[in-house]
C-alpha cells in the first residue's frame, strides 16, 4: 500500500490533501502510522516500531492496522491499497 | 524505558460550516468513580453491565424539590411513583424522606404495603383496579383515584356491599396548551365529565370526596402548563366548596417534571433546557394560592413525581464488545448494554462516558447494543472518544423506568447495587440465572416424551 505522494501530513496531525482539497486530522498513533507509511516502511517494520514505542499487543497492533487503512482508503488517501 | 499508552489510530475529516449529526464533542472528562467508589472494581465484583444506584442523589434531588415547594406552599406532600423505580431498596430511601406511595396496580399496591408504608398513605392511580384491588384499598383508607364510571360505580357498588366509606379523588385531565393533551386517564375538565363525576359522588354519598388530581403528561418542560392546571383543579375545589360547602383535602398535581436528560431531536442538552424544580413550584404553587380555595381550607399539595426524582441517582456501568467499521466508513461500537436493559434510549440521547482517562480525539460513532436485533442501538450519532475492547464506560442518569421496564430478551439481566452515603455497596437486585426462567415454564407431556 502507498500513501498518496503529494498528501501533506504536518507534525501534530493534520492532513491535507491537494487534489480534493481535503484536510483531516490524527490523533497521535494516527499520525505516527501515517509518517511510516508515507516514509515507504513496510507493515512489519511499522509494526516493530510501533511495538517498541508502546504498549500494544500483536493482535491489537493487526486489528488498529487494518483499520487505519481501510479508514484510508475510505478517504482515498492511498494510491494502491493492496499489501505487499 | 516505560511504553506509552496506545490509543487505536485514527483520522477523522475536517468538516467546516456543515452541521453535523454528530454534533461536537461532549465527553471531556472520565466517569471513573461513582460517589467515590471506582466503576473498575464495581465492574470486576458485579460484573458487567451493572445498575449502579446512588443513595446520595436520590436523597439530594429529593430534598431539593421538597425544599423548592415547601418555601412556596405550607402544605406538602410527595407521594412515590412506583412504576418509576419500584426496588424496594429504591422505594424505601423515598418512604425514609417521608414520600408516601403512589401506586398503580394491585401488584405494586402490595409492594408499597410490604415496604411499611400504611394504608392511608397511598395512593391509588390508574386504569386497571380489580374488585379485590378497591376492597383492600378502601378497608385500608387509601386514596383511590377514580379514572372511569365504570371503576365509580363498581366502588359504589362494593361501598355498599361491605359497608364502607372508601376515600376518592377525581382524576381530571385537561387542555393546558400542551401537545400532546393526555386525555385518556380521567374525566375530562373542559367538556364538563369532571364535574359530572364530582356531582355523582357528592350526590350519592357513598364515598368520600378527599381530592383532586390530574397529571397532564411526562417529560413536560412548559412550566405554564402546570399552573394552568393547578388554576383549574383549584377552580373545581373552590366550586365544590361553594356548591356542597365541602372542603377538598389535597390537590394532586401528579408528576411529569423532566429530567435532565436530552430528548432525541432535541438541539440543546436537557440539562440546559430542562426547568428547575423552583420554576415548576413557582408555576403550581402561584395556581393554587392565587385561586379563590377559602384559606382555611387550602389544601394539601401531593407531588408525584418520578423521573425528575430517580433519573439522576442511575447509572448503568458496562464494557465495550468490539469496534467495527460500517460501510461509510463511520465507526460502530457495540457495548453490552442493550435496549433491553436501556428501555429509555428509545427517547432520550443517554449521555455516555469512558470510566478511563482518553484523549481529545473522537470519531464519528454508532453505538449499538450486544442484541442480534437491528434496532438496538444505544446512540445514533455520537462524537465520541476512542474506545477498545474491554473498555468501561457509564451511561448516566437512567435511574427512571430503566429498572421497571427492561425486559428478559435474548440474554438475562444483571445485578443492581446500591452505593449508600458512607460508599459501602449493596445488591439491591440479583442478575437473574436460567434457573428462574425455567421453572416458570411448562413442557406438555407429548413434547417432553420425545427423543431424538
Amino acid at each position: 500500500m502507498k500513501i498518496k505522494k503529494n498528501i501533506a501530513v504536518s507534525e501534530n496531525g493534520f492532513v491535507f490533501d491537494p487534489t480534493t482539497g481535503d484536510s483531516y486530522s490524527l490523533n497521535e498513533i494516527g499520525t505516527e502510522f501515517l509518517n511510516l507509511m508515507k516514509a515507504g516502511k513496510s507493515k512489519e517494520k511499522i509494526q516493530k516500531e510501533i511495538m517498541n514505542k508502546y504498549d500494544v499487543d500483536e493482535i491489537t497492533f493487526e486489528k488498529s492496522f487494518h483499520d487505519f487503512i481501510k479508514m484510508l482508503a475510505t478517504y482515498q488517501l492511498i494510491e494502491d491499497h493492496e499489501e505487499k | 524505558m516505560e511504553k506509552l499508552r496506545f490509543e487505536r489510530p485514527i483520522i477523522k475529516r475536517i468538516e467546516t460550516g456543515m452541521p453535523n449529526k454528530f454534533g461536537t464533542k461532549t465527553e471531556y472528562d472520565p466517569i471513573s468513580h461513582i460517589d467515590g467508589v471506582a466503576v473498575a472494581d464495581l465492574i470486576k465484583k458485579y460484573g458487567s453491565p451493572l445498575f449502579v444506584v446512588s443513595e446520595k442523589t436520590i436523597r439530594k434531588t429529593f430534598n431539593d424539590a421538597k425544599r423548592s415547594f415547601y418555601t412556596r406552599y405550607p402544605r406538602v406532600q410527595f407521594a412515590w411513583s412506583y412504576k418509576t423505580n419500584y426496588l424496594d431498596a429504591v422505594c424505601r430511601v423515598f418512604h425514609d424522606e417521608g414520600s408516601w406511595a403512589e401506586v398503580v396496580s394491585g401488584f405494586e399496591y402490595d409492594k408499597a404495603i410490604r415496604n411499611g408504608v400504611k394504608g392511608d398513605k397511598i395512593i391509588f392511580n390508574g386504569p386497571d383496579k380489580s374488585e379485590a384491588d378497591l376492597e383492600k384499598a378502601a378497608k385500608n383508607g387509601s386514596m383511590i383515584h377514580l379514572d372511569h364510571f365504570d371503576e365509580l360505580y363498581t366502588l359504589i357498588e362494593l361501598a355498599e356491599k361491605k359497608n364502607l366509606k372508601p376515600k376518592v379523588a377525581v382524576r381530571v385531565n385537561m387542555d393546558t396548551g400542551i401537545y400532546p393533551s393526555w386525555d385518556r386517564f380521567g374525566f375530562n375538565y373542559e367538556n364538563g365529565e369532571a364535574w359530572d363525576a364530582i356531582n355523582r359522588i357528592m350526590l350519592n354519598k357513598k364515598l368520600e370526596l378527599v381530592g383532586l388530581h390530574t397529571h397532564i403528561g411526562t417529560y413536560i418542560l412548559s412550566v405554564k402548563s402546570y399552573g394552568i392546571a393547578a388554576s383549574k383543579l383549584s377552580y373545581l375545589a373552590s366550586e365544590i366548596e361553594k356548591k356542597y360547602g365541602h372542603a377538598i383535602k389535597y390537590i394532586d398535581m401528579g408528576g411529569g417534571f423532566a429530567s435532565k436528560n436530552t430528548l432525541k431531536g432535541a438541539y440543546l442538552p436537557g440539562t440546559d433546557t430542562c426547568p428547575s424544580f423552583d420554576e415548576y413550584a413557582e408555576s403550581i404553587t402561584s395556581g393554587i394560592i392565587n385561586s379563590e380555595i377559602k384559606p382555611e381550607n387550602l389544601p394539601f399539595l401531593i407531588l408525584e413525581s418520578g423521573r425528575a426524582l430517580i433519573d439522576d441517582a442511575g447509572y448503568i456501568i458496562g464494557t465495550t464488545l468490539a469496534n467495527k467499521r460500517l460501510p461509510d466508513g463511520r465507526r460502530s461500537m457495540i457495548i453490552d448494554v442493550g435496549v433491553n436493559l436501556l428501555f429509555t434510549s428509545f427517547w432520550y440521547e443517554h449521555k455516555i462516558t469512558p470510566a478511563h482517562a482518553f484523549t481529545q480525539h473522537t470519531e464519528d460513532t454508532t453505538i449499538f447494543g450486544p442484541l442480534c436485533m437491528n434496532i438496538d442501538v444505544i446512540r445514533q450519532n455520537i462524537s465520541f472518544p476512542v474506545l477498545k475492547k474491554g473498555d468501561q464506560f457509564v451511561i448516566s442518569k437512567v435511574g427512571a423506568y430503566n429498572m421497571t421496564q427492561w425486559l428478559q430478551f435474548i440474554t438475562l439481566r444483571p445485578k443492581i447495587v446500591l452505593i449508600d452515603l458512607k460508599k459501602g455497596v449493596h445488591i439491591i437486585r440479583e442478575s437473574e440465572t436460567a434457573e428462574n426462567f425455567i421453572r416458570m415454564e411448562k413442557t406438555p407431556e407429548h413434547l417432553t416424551s420425545r427423543q431424538e
